[in-house]
């Protein structure tokens, strides 16, 4: 295992927070009230928090003189290992809060393992992100049972997100074959085991949102490797235009 | 979201254990758990609590400011119910 593999592991979870974060931080000022916008905002600071911690490790890591800047916003649309999920649009606020819940639910699960990681660092990378992302997910769990089980407009409105989303659950527990190399020699999570806890919580959930569990012949995929939908490339566009523009930039 | 506003809530929020819960403001949520969790994240973000009471404002009765005259000004002329007739001992502080 050579620093590099390591630096490729991180990414696969911080791109994830990353990408989310920058998603939810273009809700900013344009929630459906002024308390969830807060809420949200919140959210994508706590997503965008996480991923400085990583990306401080991976210059550590790094053999070239990068900054945490230079990782975060220089790499090219290939680099990012961010599953599919986090990239989809902010279509309306049930889209928001499903792919929120998707996500947040197999985050917390994750981080739980990482957690036990042999790497202090990936260790107090968990241990601090848990008690965000268990937030996170009470909050995108309670709003979709209300949205749910609201009115019929929401409730017809969570079931598309529900649909539409569903076909992108399945990635999150894809293994590279580098996350594998890196889960087995103890510093990585073995994400296969969490599967079924996964799909049996958000059933659950869903089910008792009133919803319906949709029925998908495929599910999609790509992120992982680097190929990602339509969508990242504007959200690259927007989220790298400071650093491109002005290059080495600072606060 | 219809134009119908969800009920208002009052927030209190204990600031830190052993003082207690002070009126932070007030926002709006659907039901009692969300009017908590709007709060924790209005009012608590930059770590200004430790404990959150939420009540909604309708169940607050409150005193008609008409009625200060009968309600508060016969308190103004008995200065002899402030305690401030006591010597206090130099020692005893935050009184």
């Amino acid at each position: 295992m050579t620093n590099e593999n390591l630096i490729q592991y991180i990414y696969g979870i911080a791109d994830n927070s990353l990408i989310l974060g920058q998603r939810i931080s273009e809700l900013c000022g344009h929630g459906p009230t002024l308390e969830t916008d807060i809420a949200m905002t919140n959210i994508a600071l706590d997503l965008l928090g996480q991923t400085r911690s990583y990306y401080q490790y991976v210059a550590e890591l790094s053999a070239k003189d990068l900054t945490e800047d230079d990782v975060a916003f220089l790499r090219t649309e290939r680099e990012y290992k961010n599953v599919l999920l986090v990239e989809q649009p902010n279509t309306d606020f049930a889209y928001v809060i499903v792919r929120q819940y998707f996500f947040d639910v197999f985050h917390f699960m994750l981080l739980k393992e990482l957690e036990n990681s042999k790497n202090v660092n990936f260790q107090a990378i968990a241990k601090k992100s848990l008690k965000e992302v268990s937030y996170h997910k009470r909050f995108s769990g309670d709003w979709l049972k209300r949205l749910g089980d609201g009115t019929e407009e929401s409730k017809a409105k969570a079931q598309q997100a529900v649909n539409d989303l569903w076909v992108y659950t399945d990635e999150l527990f894809q293994m590279t074959d580098n996350d594998i190399l890196i889960a087995e020699a103890g510093y990585g999570v073995d994400t296969n085991p969490l599967k079924s806890a996964y799909y049996n919580e958000i059933t659950a959930l869903i089910k008792g949102s009133t919803l319906d569990i949709p029925e998908t012949p495929y599910f999609q995929k790509g992120g992982k490797q680097g190929i990602h939908t339509e969508h990242m490339g504007f959200i690259l566009s927007d989220m790298q235009y400071m650093q491109r523009t002005y290059p080495d930039m600072k606060w | 979201m219809s134009k119908k506003n969800w009920p208002l809530w009052e927030v209190f929020v204990r600031s830190k254990n052993g003082l207690e819960h002070r009126h932070f403001g007030s926002l709006h949520a659907p039901d009692a758990d969300m009017a908590l969790k709007n709060a924790r994240d209005v009012y608590t973000r930059r770590s200004e609590g430790v404990s959150i009471w939420v009540v909604e404002s309708k169940n607050i009765k409150a005193s008609n400011p008409e009625d200060n005259g009968e309600m508060f000004e016969p308190a103004a002329d008995k200065a002899y119910r402030h305690p401030t007739f006591y010597e206090l001992p130099d020692d005893i502080e935050h009184m």
